[in-house]
């Protein structure tokens, strides 16, 4: 069930100019963590995953989920999910209705009403349904936001400086609990980030990227 | 990389980015320009064919040059030239002068949010409400002198000819009331673009003085913003014709004024002067533009100058702060107090001249004038409706074509937007209405419609751009991430995140719709009665009731919808306060 994400050989440019390259292959449950200084094109390697990248780059190579090649594919047909660093609930939805909003659609209105109450309980915040959004702590915005994605059952996961917005205890409490998550359920993760401590914790492979001379 | 390689990848790139744009929403734009500048170009090519004797039909199909001769012939016409050029010219560098001086003197002041306060709203109120508001209050027995009796012991309206002067002065007055604001709003968007805050303190710590240090830091970038708006109230103000009707002179008339009576004129070949007249105001405008841009080099170099010299002017602060404030608080208050002035005549009773009050208040205008009010509303609403509506999804097809193919406006997109609002009115709608009277589509409510889209649509876009684009794509991508399509990520994301925007817009383009007078008028035939077209018809009357009533209710067609924008969302999202920024 659960498929390696593999990047094979992407090489993205701007403009004609070379802005990085990686080939990496990230096992279910496993976690590269790409670091480099910033404007090295860590968040455009991400765009480029998820299927946002801007039009002023062009890329090369594949995105593959196990065997299947989505480079083509629409960002809402990937299945890839992300996490930024500021949590992105949607303002204008109840917690409830956010969480709804990432899960998959179909099944009955009882059935989805259940599914998201056995979220919120999930992540510590039972009846925090109809609260708006804007309410919560941060450490609830950060879980509620993972539980949204989660429940869009992604097949794997991308982590966009996901959490340099936190103060350091909520850092590590989150980032355990998004790790455990994935391992639990075997999603490859691709995670950028500036921390090095962020690298240590997921204790998987590390790239440098590093600015890409005029030589590639 | 190797070239092939590369040539690969981006067809990739592309292939990939044109799944997710529909070729419907690419046609947009294009739809948008044709709705924008196709009445404009037909208007123009309508307007130099009949100014040179071509109008088939009217069964005039010889070229000549006798229409320009009948406009030279014209006595008035040295008088109505110089009318339009001075009056543009003066009130724009007036109303410029003026929110200058505001932002200079007092930005990031508390005095500064409450003259904000004061003259945002005005912007909305139509330019004829406030001109006859204005007239209301500084005509001979007007508000002003009612006051000043006690003073001066007039116990009968001083024979002053104050309203509608032969220098068009008090007509520049009206026009720099109404187009501060303006130009205020636009400074302050362009202000948000300008690191204004640091410029001005490395001025002062330099020891610049407030006006000195704003006026060689901060204005030239303000300017290079502003600059489009500045050459619109330009072009405006030398082409009004509805405030000229009030305000300005009658003999002879603003250039402008008199092309409308012209077109109006039952003798057919008065249309043949009509539009030669019409090409000289475009000639005109353009004219006074290429000046403007010249002058602007000119006072460019004379800035360097003084700027090189560096002095630190603090001798200007005193003097010009109080002059910036009060000559703001003067335009809020000439219009505020002229739609206090339509208030009270729309229900005044007996009221002689130098009682401040009138002695008693009924509602008999009101009830007078209420069927032609509620028949012109309607015609008004519908019209104003269809147009905003219009306009909000050809806008809103423009920006989400621009996001999806994340090309964005240039700075020639950004003229194309403008353009209606630089080319003269005058110059442009007598074709159109030429035009349409050839293919039996005048007096026609959707060919009206389809006239004021051409202005709304500038307002919608200048309205709207700013909040859309400056939405985070991350929340576009977070929503694509989850599954979403990309009209789902607009129906269920973007839309609802930008209502309150969306909805002060679309009060925008109503308020601009509410306000069109002229073209209302020549597109409708004459037979299409708005609140704005039955106002200024009472103009000549001077039955000042009735104009207090019709003044009344055209704010309140404009206010209502803005009240609208407001409560809506604040309804809506009550308990969302990610959403109340």
């Amino acid at each position: 069930m659960a498929e390696a994400l593999i990047l094979h050989d992407i090489r993205i440019t701007r403009g004609g100019a070379p802005l990085l390259r990686i080939d990496h292959s990230i096992a279910p449950g496993a976690v590269l963590t790409v670091m480099g200084p910033s404007g090295v094109g860590k968040s455009t390697l991400l765009s480029y995953v998820a299927g946002t990248l801007a039009p002023e780059f062009e890329a090369s190579g594949m995105v593959c989920l196990g065997s299947t090649d989505i480079t083509a594919l629409p960002p809402a047909r990937r299945r890839i999910g992300i996490l930024f660093q500021d949590d992105l609930l949607f303002p204008h939805l109840s917690v409830g209705a956010n969480l709804a909003f990432g899960l998959r659609a179909g099944g009955s209105v009882a059935f989805r009403r259940d599914r998201i109450a056995m979220a919120l309980a999930d992540i510590e915040l039972e009846g925090y349904g109809d609260r708006d959004p804007a309410t919560l702590s941060g450490g609830q915005k950060a879980r509620v936001a993972l539980m949204r994605m989660l429940l869009s059952e992604p097949r794997a996961l991308l982590l966009d400086e996901a959490f340099s917005g936190l103060d350091v205890s909520l850092r590590r409490q989150i980032r355990t609990l998004v790790f455990d998550r994935a391992r639990k359920m075997a999603l490859p993760v691709l995670m950028v980030t500036h921390d090095p401590e962020d690298a240590a914790a997921a204790g998987g492979a590390v790239e440098h990227l590093t600015a890409v001379g005029q030589g590639l | 990389m190797r070239p092939l390689a590369r040539r690969i990848a981006s067809l990739r790139v592309t292939r990939a980015s044109r799944l997710s744009t529909p070729s419907a929403l690419g046609l947009v734009p294009a739809l948008t320009l044709l709705a924008m500048l196709g009445p404009v170009c037909a208007g123009l090519a309508w307007t130099v064919l009949p100014a040179f004797g071509y109008l088939p039909a009217a069964q005039f199909s010889a070229l000549s040059l006798d229409p320009l001769r009948t406009l030279l012939d014209w006595p008035g016409l040295s008088a109505a030239t110089r009318l339009s050029v001075t009056t543009g010219l003066l009130a724009t560098a007036l109303s410029l002068g003026i929110v200058v001086l505001i932002l200079a003197g007092w930005y990031g002041t508390g005095a500064f949010r409450l003259l904000e306060r004061l003259l945002s709203p005005l912007l909305s109120v139509p330019h004829a409400a406030t001109a006859f508001g204005f007239a209301f209050l500084i005509a001979p027995s007007g508000w002003l002198s009612r006051l000043a009796s006690p003073l001066t012991g007039w116990d009968r309206p001083p024979d002053l000819l104050i309203v509608q002067d032969p220098w068009g002065l008090t007509l520049t007055a009206g026009l720099v009331a109404k187009e501060v604001p303006f130009l205020l709003l636009m400074a302050l968007a362009a202000l948000g673009q300008t690191d204004a805050r640091r410029r001005m303190r490395v001025a002062q710590a330099l020891g610049y003085g407030r006006i000195s240090g704003w006026l060689k830091t901060v204005f030239p970038a303000v300017y290079a913003q502003i600059r489009l708006p500045v050459y619109v109230v330009l072009a405006y103000s030398m082409s009004v014709v509805d405030v000229a009707m009030i305000l300005g002179p009658s003999t002879p008339a603003p250039l402008s004024v008199q092309i409308v009576h012209w077109m109006g004129d039952p003798d057919l070949t008065r249309r043949l002067t009509a539009a030669a007249a019409a090409l000289l105001q475009g000639a005109l405008v353009l004219a006074a533009l290429v000046l403007w841009r010249g002058s602007e080099a000119a006072v460019a170099r004379l800035g360097i100058v003084w700027i090189e010299r560096g002095s630190r002017g603090h001798a200007l602060d005193p003097v010009l702060r109080p002059a910036g404030l009060g000559l703001g608080l003067l335009a809020a208050f000439a219009v505020l107090a002229g739609l206090a002035g339509l208030a009270v005549w729309s229900f005044a009773g007996f009221w002689a001249f130098p009682d401040a009050l009138p002695q008693t208040f009924d509602m008999r205008s009101w009830s007078r004038h209420l069927p032609g009010i509620l028949s012109a509303s309607v015609t008004t609403a519908l019209i104003a409706g269809f147009a905003t509506a219009l306009a909000l999804i050809l806008v809103l097809g423009c920006l989400e074509s621009e996001y999806r193919s994340g090309r964005s406006l240039n700075r020639r997109g950004l003229w194309l937007i403008y353009l209606p609002l630089l080319v003269p009115q005058t110059a442009f709608l007598p074709g159109l209405q030429t035009l349409l009277l050839s293919l039996g589509a005048d007096r026609a409510i959707w060919a009206v419609v389809l006239a004021h889209l051409v202005f709304v649509l500038p307002y919608v876009f200048l309205s709207l751009g700013d909040p859309w684009r400056a939405w985070d794509r991350r929340n576009g991508t977070v929503a694509a991430a989850l599954g979403t399509s990309p009209w789902g990520v607009l129906w269920r994301v973007r839309l609802p995140m930008l209502l309150r925007p969306i909805l002060t817009t679309a009060a925008v383009a109503f308020a601009v719709s509410v306000g069109q007078y002229l073209p209302t008028l020549l597109v409708g035939g004459g037979r299409v009665p708005t609140l704005t077209t039955e106002a200024v018809a009472l103009a000549s009357g001077g039955d000042r009731r009735a104009i207090g009533v019709y003044g009344v209710a055209q704010t309140l067609a404009v206010l209502g919808p803005f009240i609208l924008a407001l409560a809506l969302p604040a309804l809506v999202y009550r308990n969302r306060r990610g959403l109340h920024g």
